[in-house]
């Protein structure tokens, strides 16, 4: 039988035949994740943004930042919103019209993750105490859908932020917040700037994340779609840079998970958090270097 | 160092259970499930034919509908539907009744911390008392990290606010062994693996291996518990038609 036919009729045991060879239909070993590209500053009328892919799966990440009156009960914290969009030209599961049954599960996860791990300090966002404070919006679209979606939306998300300009502001007569453009910032500077220094944002711990397929005995890291369709088991950690553990959420599925397992998807997790750090830091140096 | 709780529990010990079949009249199967005052109700209407759209229709296709105590249903609810659906891929036998679907309809009565791992043994039991084809029980159990890297389970609302990190585990029941205690411990190889594993909070790996041995001691009781519960049934239906 043609290898093509074999792959659609029985894709079950053609994956099982390449993992008993410890190969993968494409190629890469078991415990390897895909080829993973950061560009930041992808788009141009967004505070900060990134375009992040993992082999084909690519999510761009965009955040805008508005001027908003804190809360009562947390008058010197600014506010993240976080949202994850899956438009019909990501995947063919997804149909127009009707929203995709994961994006508000990713929106809820990243939400959880990206607040509880304490990478952003919402102190940080404050401007003006009781009066005014930075609103974070996050929008991340996933352009294409090829597996591992979580693991790229929260590296997108992670490298939009690293790359977040803080514009400046300042206080007019009235008590409200005025952009400071930059072009007749000099005609403007005697109305100093409220948030000179904070231009950056601190970014504490930075989590990142690895989708890992368990299988039998297998564990496959970083898997695509097809695999994630044929072997339902998966199994995601989210460790910071410091190790700790952020989340290891493993949501049913048709198999279980040993305690082994699960170290040594934490143990992959480990060695792909370096990875993904290091290309995080490249991109951001060759962007100041621009 | 044993951690002091609000309501004078110990750290291993869980809030008063309670597990009630067949409550209502025009569903398949229907459960609550109490654990202090943590209350759900669930109903289990199916098999129905056809299976939804992008669905394997070789397999039966199991439906969850989560609805709050009140409002609107948001994002957190959407990804409760979400474990509880693949949770119960799990545990039921879905090649049985291939090109089927079966809703389970989880109703929050009241909801005082531990909701989810609540909602799974409820519609754990209601699938049971629908006489859906199970391969094994699940059961769900909640964990908490104290500020003090101490374990404690069963948390309600209150813990779980002040608690830094938490650990929702579920299991499948453990094995009714008809050998004596002795030949048991020989057998202990047979490592009971998670269904599922959802955590809040940022914790150090050796933490939630801990949680994790804390859970897996604890689902013993809870699936005698629920052994206890599921059979009495099938005993008075016995003794009825004899």
């Amino acid at each position: 039988m043609e290898v093509d036919a074999f792959r659609r009729l029985f894709p079950l045991r053609f994956h099982e035949r390449h993992l008993l060879e410890s190969i993968r239909p494409d190629g890469r070993p078991l415990g390897r994740a895909r080829d993973t590209t950061i560009a930041l500053g992808a788009v141009a009328s967004a505070n900060g943004s990134a375009l992040a892919k993992i082999g084909c799966t690519t999510m761009l990440a965009a955040v805008k930042l508005e001027v908003m009156t804190p809360k009562a009960e947390s008058p010197d914290e600014g506010c993240i919103v976080i949202d994850f969009h899956m438009p019909p030209i990501c995947s063919p599961l997804v149909r127009p019209g009707r929203p995709a049954e994961a994006a508000p599960v990713i929106t809820k996860q990243l939400t959880d993750i990206i607040l509880s791990s304490g990478m952003i300090d919402l102190k940080e966002l404050s401007l003006v105490s009781g009066k005014a404070a930075w609103m974070a919006y996050l929008d991340i679209y996933c352009l294409d859908a090829d597996g591992a979606l979580f693991d790229a939306a929260l590296l997108s998300a992670v490298a939009a932020f690293s790359h977040l300009q803080i514009p400046v502001v300042s206080l007019n007569d009235n008590g409200r917040i005025v952009l400071l453009s930059e072009e007749n910032s000099g005609a403007m500077w005697e109305k100093e700037p409220v948030n000179k220094e904070k231009r950056k944002l601190k970014l504490d711990t930075l989590p990142f994340s690895l989708t890992c397929v368990l299988h039998k005995n297998y564990i496959l890291a970083d898997p695509s779609a097809e695999e994630e369709s044929i072997m339902e088991t998966y199994l995601t950690v989210v460790l910071d840079s410091s190790m700790q553990l952020v989340s290891l959420n493993k949501p049913g599925g048709p198999g279980l998970a040993q305690t082994s397992a699960i170290q040594d998807c934490v143990a992959l997790t480990i060695q792909r958090v370096k990875e993904l750090q290091k290309i995080l830091n490249e991109a951001i140096s060759d962007m100041e270097v621009d | 160092m044993e951690a002091k709780r609000e309501d004078g529990r110990s750290a291993t010990q869980m809030r008063p259970l309670s597990c009630t079949r067949s409550i209502l009249n025009r569903a398949h199967g229907s459960a609550s499930f109490s654990q202090g005052e943590t209350k759900i109700l669930a109903a289990v209407y199916g098999p129905k034919a056809g299976t939804k759209k992008n669905e394997n229709p070789e397999k039966a296709c199991i439906e969850v509908i989560w609805k709050p105590k009140s409002g609107q249903i948001g994002k957190v609810e959407k990804e409760y539907e979400m474990i509880l659906k693949r949770t119960l891929q799990n545990i039921c036998i879905l090649n049985v009744h291939p090109n089927t679907t079966t809703s389970i309809i989880i109703q929050v009565v009241n909801d005082d911390g531990s909701l989810l791992p609540c909602a799974i043994n409820a519609a754990c039991s209601a699938l049971v008392d629908a006489g859906i084809p199970l391969k094994y029980l699940a059961v769900a159990i909640s964990c908490c990290l104290s500020e003090d890297e101490y374990c404690v389970l069963d948390p309600n609302k209150l813990e779980e606010r002040n608690m830094k990190a938490l650990v929702y585990l579920v299991f499948r029941n453990s094995i009714l062994s008809v050998l004596d205690e002795e030949s048991v411990e020989v057998g202990e190889s047979i490592e009971n693996g998670i269904i599922t594993s959802v955590t809040h909070g940022v914790m150090s790996v050796n933490n939630y291996f801990q949680c994790l041995e804390q859970g897996r001691a604890a689902i013993k009781p809870l699936s005698d518990f629920l052994r206890k519960k599921l059979r009495s049934k099938v005993q008075n239906d016995v003794s009825v038609a004899g």
